[in-house]
């Protein structure tokens, strides 16, 4: 990491101020923070702005940048969400994503709940070669598996099917929310599992009674964390799906709405907008648990 | 950070003790791994041994094949695409990390500073994050297209260009223009594990730093980037192992276009074994994938390890 760390500083001089922010005076701070990050901000948003305005721009002022400024719509139209809501498969996908996601990350939440606790709790011999394990299985990239699985998925003859990909998206839910979830059982302390204990209540009864209930803000982090990784990946639901009905949205979008020459941009861009509503409304209602768990994983 | 001096707690022997046995730590351990442990043997140990054994193989589509030793690493050792593939996927990792890790840095340095609507500005610049890959990199594309780019469009009328610029048509362009749309999406999840980090190094070091006559460069240099270098390694592990593995953002924008230029080692391994039916060729190029997949782990281990004794030291 030794080349990245130089060019950074450069950039960074100006924004490290610590605690003694109230020395800097206006001026200064107006050419130091809020110009780079109003830089920032614009360029993190403008694809999403982009995509709205294409979704709801008619035909004509797609591609007439001459008559019509390209940054705004006149007369704005939802013929582009009516076509991909009413004469595409679009909805389907959108059923389907929900559906391997929602039991993706149920199964691997359930499993990841019990492995967490066993590594984290009970501490049997070799669980923390165990805990090792389970964080370089988090290492191993799906671009690395996907060709091996295809193979197995067709010979369980769950080939073209939501199994096949509600079987596949645990290999990376499993291992992320196992990791997160044992350093939020590290967070609680352990006199409340020795009362239980000495109260004569057995390991289920401590996991279910007490553990879990305190776990819930780190349940609903690991829980909308794989919600999100399964909504959003691609690689083996490319490679395992093959009819149109079956697809997920990603992949629905790509591989269905774009057709030869003729690009239908406003649709196409209407899909992407709403294919990210689900994880972008989930996101906005929960972004703090969405940060801890991001960083979680992060800070080990 | 392990707690291992409280673990074991002293076994009660209660009136209610159920059998000995379901107070055996390792029984009661293997029943409760069992269901994480059979699904990662099944579907994560056993395809990675398997796509090994298919390196070695002629398998296709729709036939079995037969051991053919090292013959696909000769076939690629000779194949300039898989080389030019092997350097575009470090040319794509390295300046993409090294962009990421300055910009989100950077970033991260402005969100630590007093905002008003901090709380807001975190959460919206986590977006392009948490929007699904696939569906920004249409965006990326419909931004990049040939004769309607918003990019040429707005460079035209400023007056710097005088023709569309030919976003992904052109081999130089197109890697920029890749790597612009992976660095658009990797900056937020830097600037905002850094921001994590920088929340966590107490303001007090840097007023006595102040006090002391240290300049803002000299406070980020021994304060803030020693304090950071534990996370920073973490994180920067995790973005050089994503984007060296990256296959989506390809698969849309380029599907390794125009000349393979921009193929990835993951994207080539997808055509030859999918689309081309070469499962055992395809296989032996995400295998090649993994030594530098161990490399860069081993790489930020030892730096990991070295930075906490560096840190123990200085306490």
């Amino acid at each position: 990491m030794s080349a990245p760390t130089h060019t950074a500083p450069r950039e960074a001089l100006v924004g490290d101020e610590g605690g003694m922010g109230y020395l800097e005076r206006l001026p200064r701070r107006l050419v130091t923070v809020y110009l780079p990050l109003l830089v920032f901000l614009f360029v993190l948003l403008f694809p999403f702005y982009w995509m709205a305005i294409t979704s709801i721009k008619p035909n004509a002022q797609l591609t007439d940048y001459n008559n019509y400024s390209p940054f705004w719509v006149v007369d704005p139209t939802l013929d582009h969400i009516r076509y991909l809501l009413f004469e595409t498969s679009y909805p389907g996908w959108l059923v389907n994503t929900m559906i391997v996601a929602v039991a993706a990350t149920f199964v691997s939440l359930v499993t990841s709940v019990f492995a967490a606790y066993a590594i984290e709790r009970l501490r049997f011999t070799g669980s923390r070669f165990v805990g090792l394990a389970i964080f370089l299985a988090y290492l191993v990239p799906p671009s690395i598996l996907f060709i091996p699985l295809a193979l197995m998925v067709f010979n369980f003859g769950i080939y073209d099917s939501k199994l096949a990909l509600i079987f596949t998206y645990p290999t990376f839910l499993v291992p992320f929310c196992t990791w997160l979830l044992m350093g939020y059982f590290r967070s609680i302390p352990y006199e409340l599992e020795e009362c239980a204990l000495i109260d004569g209540a057995s390991r289920w009864q401590i996991l279910v009674k007490v553990l879990l209930p305190l776990s819930v803000p780190g349940l609903i982090s690991a829980g909308i964390f794989a919600f999100t990784l399964s909504w959003n990946e691609f690689i083996y639901a490319l490679t395992f799906i093959a009819s149109s009905e079956n697809k997920t949205v990603p992949v629905g979008v790509l591989t269905e709405l774009v057709r030869s020459d003729v690009y239908e941009w406003g649709s196409l861009m209407a899909g992407a907008l709403i294919g990210s509503l689900p994880v972008v409304i989930l996101y906005s209602f929960f972004v703090e648990h969405y940060v801890s768990s991001m960083t979680g994983a992060v800070k080990e | 950070m392990s707690v291992s001096a409280d673990s074991i707690p002293a076994a009660p022997s209660s009136r209610w003790s159920l059998s000995r046995l379901a107070h055996d730590h390792n029984v009661l351990g293997v029943l409760f791994l069992l269901p994480a442990a059979a699904f990662l043997l099944v579907f994560l140990t056993y395809p990675l041994g398997l796509g090994v054994w298919l390196g070695f193989t002629d398998t296709r589509i729709g036939r079995s094949g037969i051991f053919v030793g090292l013959e696909n690493y000769q076939l690629l050792w000779e194949d300039h695409i898989f080389w030019l593939s092997v350097f575009n996927t470090i040319l794509y990792t390295t300046v993409a990390s090294v962009l990421k890790f300055g910009l989100g840095l950077w970033l991260a340095l402005l969100l630590n500073e007093r905002l008003p609507f901090k709380a807001f500005f975190r959460a919206i610049v986590l977006l392009p994050w948490v929007v699904p890959t696939v569906l920004s990199a249409i965006a990326f594309w419909w931004i990049y297209d040939a004769q309607f780019s918003i990019i040429s469009w707005a460079l035209i009328k400023i007056g710097l260009i005088d023709s569309n610029i030919n976003f992904l048509g052109d081999a130089t362009n197109a890697r920029a223009s890749v790597i612009a749309a992976n660095v658009w999406r990797g900056i937020p999840f830097v600037a905002i594990s850094l921001l994590a980090g920088l929340q966590t190094i107490p303001p007090s070091l840097h007023e006595a730093a102040t006090l002391d006559g240290a300049t803002s460069w000299q406070r980020f240099r021994h304060i803030t980037l020693p304090m950071l270098t534990p996370i920073i390694a973490v994180v920067m592990t995790f973005s050089v192992l994503f984007t060296f593995t990256d296959f989506q953002l390809i698969y849309v924008l380029t599907r390794g276009g125009p000349l393979n230029a921009t193929h990835l080692m993951a994207t080539l391994s997808f055509q030859r074994a999918i689309p081309g039916g070469q499962l055992g060729e395809g296989a032996a190029i995400a295998v090649a994938m993994i030594p530098f997949l161990l490399a860069a782990i081993l790489f930020s281990y030892f730096g990991l390890q070295r930075r906490r004794w560096q840190q123990g030291g200085a306490d």
